[in-house]
């Protein structure tokens, strides 16, 4: 493997790479290869495509290319078809292995597979000159890329970001252009991160650390995952970045163990960096030497809090500490200590490569950049969306998204994860960024954006997320940990019919009681979920309470069953019934036993004539 | 005898009963760079136990007392940590470690009916191992394949779109 340990050896050698890639090449078919991809059936596709390449002979004029999350979940298993001649490019979905001679002939539109509508442009490459409504830069290189190639991510600039800055920049002016970029943390929280880099660069210590938060917790949200199953070497590129522009030799990656295929493709990509020269010592001759190790988590969601997730590479119980001191102060072993997550980093390279006043231009004023939403729910296009800061809600949803599944009505989209909050109809055209989704209530978040329709409730959605931060709590603080479970006991009495005004008054109370005085970022926005939901749909929770009804008919305990004149008496249900509560006579209207009924809904699913209602 | 017997052989050691599995361990452990600082040990632990549990497939008292002197630490904190991660466990599982997602998204796409058409197939609560020891029945928190909601996880393997009745033909995969 050559050593790459200057930056001209590194631009020679991008060179010769970029001409090496091309060579005979007149077609290239990427394989969408991410843990979704894979689920949906890429693997036997991949095998197919393989077979019928060599069957044909076209080994030299045909490349099939590994390559990470497009995004375009909706369609999974993807397949791109390039034409090098023309650069003419076509994504066909929901393919399945027999088409793979299709492909290989590129007849694939003959053999009736549809084609699936890009909706991106990068704007590293140029303007947007279509109407595209995604801006790509954390995912420059997801979809595109064999991510297990580090040539690959070569030839599309890969590590001139950490040439550019190690040889050529001191390492305030790297700390100066990301500030000036107006970079914010894209855990959730939105710190600057230029800030945060500033403040440990300013600590004199023997030893500083820089830690990659890949704890990607938040149910609902993946970007994290494609990045790092997509382009690994773009998070290590920027570490090395941020390492120089601290001071610091020794970064640390932390991944949550439910992300196996990400685990394995890291651990790949270090190897591969560190046999290049491009992690360890003297980086391209600059004299700065710079090391990555991978730490697993170990399932706790509290270990994405920074101090709990320092805590936990000390080997420790995952629970969060007093802040002040910052871990940009105090933080690893107790020194200096710079986190970010996964999302930061991978803007990081580009805002070096081309500086922060083109990343300025994208997004808006408080917020620069893109975002990365991972957009699932009850909506026609899932997947996973890059969109420049002030989008509307409402171009995410009904453009990207193509609307609600099976027509049925939008009631809101929840942002932010446990920690977040609802957002409704009513502000679906607000400009999305930082401080807005704040003053709507609810918080950016990692990411993750679950659209809810009429058929959820909002008082069992709150009981979801209080379920989720009761399991996940750490129990250090007494508001998190009790308080938490009081809230969780409310809501449960108001679906199950026994709800009261006092109760909803307790419920507000106690949530301001728990978001004022919790120790961490956790306990501090678990209500949230309540507060919001409690705001935007008071009238359901009091449909609980007054009526003991839930609107949308979730809620067991509320509903009942009765059967209706279109009954034919066919037995169905009573035959299906697991509890013999439906009685009468064949061809007779049956009656369903209110007092035995378990409402399990098994004789309304199985009703073949709409004679069950559901209320 | 098994190692799949919980009840009658807490007299056993399981150490002693798979030298070869004892040896694996040993070997990982002293190959990290472990010094005479405690603390700097310490951050060693949680890869030490995955590795462990990737071995014997549970973490037994005898196991944490093991991995505690070999990283010269004190039983309770291993303890500690085990019991703080749900990861670990202390207890063996089943040979097919069935997950059902319960993240936001396979919640609001019906996973809860999922797990009612596990439980009842087989026969155990959630938590809870079949008495043959092939599978055992737990809930995790997203595995970020969000598009496929609801989703189930055996062992490593990915089902997507899983609806009630393809309950048992995943049942029926797990051989």
């Amino acid at each position: 493997m050559t050593l790459l340990n200057t930056s001209d050896k590194l631009t020679k050698y991008q060179k010769e790479l970029n001409g090496k890639l091309s060579g005979n090449i007149k077609t290239e078919i990427l394989v969408s290869m991410g843990t979704c991809g894979i689920a949906a059936g890429t693997t036997p596709v991949l095998e197919e495509l393989k077979k019928e390449v060599v069957e044909q002979n076209m080994q030299d004029s045909v490349r099939i290319v590994q390559v990470g999350c497009m995004g375009l979940c909706h369609s999974e298993p993807t397949i791109e078809v390039i034409d090098r001649e023309s650069g003419h490019c076509v994504v066909f979905g929901n393919v399945a292995a027999d088409k793979a001679k299709a492909i290989v002939a590129k007849t694939i539109r003959a053999a009736g597979v549809d084609p699936v509508a890009k909706t991106w442009y990068y704007p590293e490459e140029g303007q947007n000159t279509g109407s595209a409504l995604q801006a790509r830069i954390v995912l420059r290189n997801c979809g595109r890329i064999n991510p297990e190639s580090i040539d690959e991510y070569i030839s599309r600039s890969g590590y001139q970001a950490a040439a550019k800055a190690l040889t050529s920049m001191k390492s305030a002016e790297v700390i100066s252009t990301i500030l000036d970029s107006g970079l914010r943390g894209r855990g959730g929280g939105g710190f600057p991160t230029g800030k945060k880099w500033q403040f440990a660069a300013a600590q004199k210590a023997d030893a500083k650390y820089v830690i990659c938060n890949a704890d990607e917790g938040d149910p609902g949200a993946f970007m994290d995952r494609a990045v790092l199953e997509g382009d690994p070497h773009s998070v290590l590129e920027a570490m090395i970045i941020a390492g120089y522009a601290v001071g610091s030799h020794d970064g640390v990656i932390y991944i949550r163990a439910e992300y196996p295929l990400a685990v394995k493709r890291l651990h790949h990509a270090i190897g591969q960096a560190k046999e290049m020269g491009l992690l360890g010592k003297n980086i391209f001759g600059s004299g700065f030497d710079f090391d990555i190790e991978l730490k697993y988590g170990a399932g706790a969601f509290v270990c994405g809090e920074e101090t709990a997730l320092i805590h936990s590479v000390e080997g420790k119980r995952g629970e969060p500490g007093f802040k002040p001191p910052f871990p940009a102060i105090s933080g690893l072993w107790k020194k200096p200590t710079v986190v970010n997550n996964v999302e930061t980093y991978a803007n990081v390279c580009a805002i070096i490569r081309n500086g922060a006043a083109w990343f300025k231009k994208i997004g808006t004023e408080n917020s620069p950049g893109t975002k990365v939403f991972s957009l699932t729910g009850k909506i026609n296009k899932v997947g996973l969306i890059e969109v420049p800061m002030g989008t509307t809600l409402r171009d995410i949803i009904f453009s990207l998204g193509e609307g609600i599944k099976d027509n049925k009505k939008f009631k809101a989209v929840q942002t932010g994860g446990p920690s977040g909050g609802c957002i409704t109809e009513a502000n679906l055209d607000s400009p999305i960024d930082y401080n807005s989704l704040i003053a709507l209530g609810s918080m950016m978040g990692s990411g993750g954006m679950i659209v809810l329709d009429e058929d959820d409730c909002m008082v069992n959605i709150a009981k979801f997320f209080l379920e989720f931060t009761l399991d996940e709590s750490c129990g250090r603080c007494t508001p998190c940990r009790i308080g938490n479970k009081r809230l969780h006991e409310m809501l449960n009495e108001i679906t199950i019919g026994n709800g009261t005004h006092e109760i909803l008054g307790k419920l507000r109370k106690l949530s301001e009681t728990i978001k004022d005085t919790a120790l961490c970022g956790l306990g501090q926005t678990s209500p949230n979920p309540v507060l919001s939901t409690i705001k935007n749909f008071e009238s359901e929770y009091l449909a609980h309470i007054d009526h003991k009804k839930c609107p949308a008919k979730v809620c067991v305990k509320l509903l009942s069953y009765k059967i209706n004149d279109n009954c034919v008496g066919c037995t169905l249900c009573a035959r299906n019934c697991p509890v013999t509560c439906i009685s009468g006579e064949r061809k007779q209207k049956h009656l369903i036993d209110q007092a035995k009924c378990i409402k399990c809904g098994v004789c309304y699913e199985a009703c073949k004539f709409h004679a069950i209602d559901k209320n | 005898m098994t190692d799949q017997c919980t009840k009658c052989c807490d007299n056993v050691s399981i150490l002693n009963m798979y030298p070869d599995k004892k040896k694996e361990l040993e070997k990982y452990i002293d190959s990290l760079p472990l010094g005479s600082d405690s603390d700097r040990n310490r951050g060693f632990l949680i890869q030490s136990l995955h590795k462990a549990q990737g071995i014997f497939g549970y973490l037994p008292e005898e196991i944490q007392l093991f991995v505690a002197q070999k990283l010269k630490l004190h039983l309770s904190e291993v303890f500690g940590v085990i019991s703080f991660y749900s990861y670990f466990t202390t207890v063996p599982v089943g040979k097919f470690k069935i997950n059902v997602c319960t993240g936001t998204a396979c919640f609001v796409k019906g996973a809860d009916s999922i797990v009612g058409e596990f439980r009842r197939f087989l026969n155990i609560e959630m938590g809870e191992t079949t008495k043959d020891m092939k599978f055992s029945l737990g809930g995790l928190r997203c595995v970020g394949a969000c598009s496929l909601a609801p989703v189930v996880m055996v062992n490593d393997k990915v089902y997507g779109n899983v609806t009630p009745k393809k309950v048992p033909e995943i049942l029926e995969e797990c051989k």
